[in-house]
């Protein structure tokens, strides 16, 4: 690397690359608490109201949740694949790669959507118009679809942040800006993007799979 | 040392270049820190506006000089500009700004432009919450309560949360920015153990930053759905519980204590030395302490919950912990008082404010054990015992050690000395004005005055006279400093590069320091504060 790379509060570009990283991880830690007052919020509402919980989750698209479960995790199997890709050079395949997963990211927000649209239609959307079947439970379920809305909605916006980085670097790379969309950016990037497939890795099995053994 | 600074050759940060756009669109962690420092004076003045209509209110027993739906409103607005526009920014956004990449031997934080966007973001989150008081205010209390924040209350709670909620991003973007700068900047032969502990300081309130913000944020978050759309998990109707408002809003709002008190720790152990020309005492359990204060602090919020309703073991087990946080307090104290024994010491106005610090925090330390003590806190909860308590912590404690630290590093930020008989006029009088003004609420808070009233029977009246007329004191002894600061920029001595004989890295550039703070990045060779008490000569870093 040459010594024009790196910004001038640093010595090196190594040292640059190095604090992007740690700059990436205390972010992460940041995004981690700022989840954590909504499951929190589960938490109290799954001990108070147990069968509640259940029921309302009963009424969760599972199918649709499995599926975009699957795309968001294959999305950051490739988004490491473009990763290394970078590493090694080989741009055209990161920028592959990198478009793969954007794609896979909209599908997500689209399958997301249709969840969202049934749900509207069920009247499950916690505002004036909501509606639950299992009477006993209706303060529970709309409790819960607070926090279904709320944790789901704030992940689908931080996807589509990812979305946009990706997006941005993939096209960097495809019209050659290499130094832009260097290999440590898109490291950078892709810990994100795994960070916002980990956070839906919590909120499938308590969103979707609550309620289906005890049904 | 002298000799290393050289007259001519680099235009110092302030000379460089004098426009307004040179000011606002700087990357300079100096510039930014006085950015900083320029808008928290003016929210200090505006909540200290409010504190003195409360001890204007409160001269009288009768409650005539404000409604007290005004007077909800007026302690409101004194606890939230404080609190998040004024405390919690003081010390790490200017202090911490200016000095983190010079005590190290960096040319700058490691994200400047996130720095600046740090700062703007604060003030927007400012300009929400003077919008709040500009329409009417918030008659919550700084604590947004609910229901009564989301069900009853008909000010402007959520002008003021969104602001609350945006300022919290920018306490986010400077610790980050904090804790990658000491791990990855640090100048060669800067290991961990040669930190200065202002150093030391800031990195665990930026942990404290880090982790502790984004979950006010949230929790204020839930708070508008709730009091927007009528759904969430804080109101009883609708299947939630109050309490789960308080115990997330404290678990930020308990380490929050410690954002404002780690750094003023930092600035006290760098004065204290440097006056008493002693090594500090115990450098590594000053560090150690200072962890031990960030990581426990994050355990004892229930302790603010203890006749809230919470479970009674909870309430033992936060007790016990809350006592635990005294003893790397006290380590502190110790340390700062066996630095001074066989020292030199010089009462200089820094070191005056430093030693205002010790014995104040000393103070409000003692009497946050007695809170913390189950059988004792039901009696004092929501007493003008708890007020004088976090007053002698956060004023006492965090404004002196601001004041201290302004004083201490003047010389450096402006390249020109204050003048010292006022400084030290100033320092006593802050003292005296605030031992005044909150001791009495000791007292009034242990007889039974209870808290956010503005009216009270008479019996207290003496009690509360002397505590207004403390507060006039400290008024005077606040807007002096201001009156010869602003003096000195234009007609105070010129500054040496090292006025005190100091010896940390910040010392070793001239003052003030060039745009990238050292013509070359420094080898470190020793620890800090190598001061030498029996000769009063130092060996810089």
């Amino acid at each position: 690397m040459s010594e024009a790379m790196h910004a001038a509060q640093f010595d090196s570009a190594a040292q640059q690359e190095e604090a992007a990283t740690l700059g990436i991880w205390v972010f992460l830690a940041t995004e981690l608490m700022f989840f954590g007052p909504l499951f929190f919020g589960y938490y109290y509402g799954r001990s108070h109201f147990p069968d509640g919980f259940a029921a309302a989750s009963r009424h969760t698209e599972v199918m649709l949740g499995t599926i975009n479960t699957a795309v968001l995790l294959t999305s950051s199997m490739l988004m490491a694949i473009a990763g290394e890709a970078r590493k090694a050079n080989a741009t055209r395949l990161a920028t592959r790669m990198l478009l793969l997963v954007a794609a896979l990211g909209i599908a997500f927000l689209v399958i997301k959507g249709i969840e969202y649209r049934h749900e509207w239609q069920e009247r499950l959307f916690p505002g004036a118009g909501f509606f639950f079947p299992e009477h006993q439970h209706a303060a529970a379920a709309r409790m819960f679809y607070f926090l279904y809305f709320g944790m789901t909605g704030l992940h689908a916006l931080h996807l589509t942040i990812g979305i946009v980085m990706v997006l941005v670097f993939a096209l960097g790379l495809s019209r050659g800006a290499r130094r832009f969309a260097n290999a440590e950016r898109i490291e950078v990037a892709a810990l994100y993007w795994h960070f916002v497939d980990a956070v839906w890795i919590f909120l499938y099995p308590i969103l979707y799979l609550v309620g289906r053994s005890s049904g | 040392m002298h000799a290393r600074v050289s007259d001519i050759a680099i235009p110092d940060y302030l000379n460089e270049d004098w426009s307004l756009k040179s000011w606002l669109t700087t990357h300079d962690h100096k510039r930014i820190a006085w950015l900083y420092m320029v808008s928290i004076t003016v929210f200090f003045f505006v909540g200290g506006a409010a504190a003195t209509l409360i001890r204007l209110e409160l001269a009288t027993p009768q409650g005539d000089l404000v409604s007290a739906d005004t007077y909800n409103r007026l302690f409101t607005a004194h606890g939230v500009i404080m609190v998040w526009m004024f405390l919690i920014p003081s010390i790490p956004s200017v202090l911490g700004n200016f000095l983190m990449p010079m005590m190290i031997g960096a040319r700058d934080l490691a994200f400047p432009r996130l720095n600046l966007a740090s700062w703007y973001i604060y003030v927007l989150g400012g300009l929400f919450t003077l919008g709040a008081l500009a329409a009417g205010g918030i008659d919550t209390g700084w604590t947004f309560y609910t229901p009564f924040s989301t069900m009853f209350s008909n000010s402007n709670v959520i002008l003021a949360i969104t602001g609350v909620f945006i300022l919290g991003f920018s306490s986010i973007l400077t610790g980050l920015n904090f804790i990658v700068t000491v791990h990855k900047m640090r100048a060669p032969g800067m290991t961990w153990f040669r930190l200065p502990l202002f150093v030391w300081a800031n990195y665990a309130t930026s942990i404290i930053l880090v982790l502790a913000t984004p979950v006010l944020a949230m929790t204020l978050a839930l708070l508008a759905a709730e009091r927007l759309l009528h759904i969430g998990i804080f109101d009883p109707a609708l299947g939630g519980d109050p309490l789960l408002f308080q115990h997330l809003f404290w678990f930020y709002s308990h380490p929050a204590v410690y954002i404002m008190v780690l750094p003023a720790m930092g600035v006290a152990s760098e004065i204290i030395p440097c006056f008493a020309r002693k090594r500090v005492f115990g450098y590594r359990f000053m560090a150690y302490a200072i962890l031990g204060i960030a990581s426990i602090g994050f355990l004892v919020w229930g302790h603010h919950m203890f006749v809230s309703g919470q479970s009674v073991y909870a309430s033992m087990v936060f007790s016990l912990l809350s006592f635990l946080v005294a003893i790397p307090s006290a380590i502190k104290v110790f340390n700062w008082t066996a630095t001074l024994y066989k020292g030199r010491i010089t009462f200089s106005a820094p070191m005056l404010y430093a030693l205002g610090f010790v014995g104040l925090f000393t103070i409000g330390g003692l009497t946050g054990l007695i809170l913390a003590s189950l059988a004792l806190d039901v009696h004092l909860t929501d007493t003008y015992f708890v007020i004088a308590h976090f007053h002698y912590i956060m004023v006492g404690g965090s404004v002196m050690a601001y004041l201290g630290g302004i004083h201490f590093w003047w010389p450096k930020m402006t390249g020109r000395m204050y003048p010292e008989m006022w400084g030290r006029i100033a320092a006593l009088m802050i003292f005296f004005g605030f031992n005044l003004t909150f001791f009495p609420q000791y007292l009034l808070g242990y007889e039974g005055m209870p808290r956010r009233y503005h009216a009270y029977p008479p019996e207290f009246q003496v009690l509360n006279i002397l505590s207004s007329a403390g507060a006039s004191i400290l008024a005077i002894g606040y807007l002096l400093p201001l009156g010869y600061l602003l003096w000195s920029l234009f007609y105070g001595k010129r500054a040496e590069a090292n006025p005190w004989h100091a010896t940390g890295l910040e010392w070793q550039t001239s003052s003030p320091p060039p745009k990238h703070n050292f013509e070359r990045t420094p080898t470190v060779l020793r620890d800090a504060y190598q001061y030498d008490p029996q000769t009063g000569t130092e060996a810089p870093q």
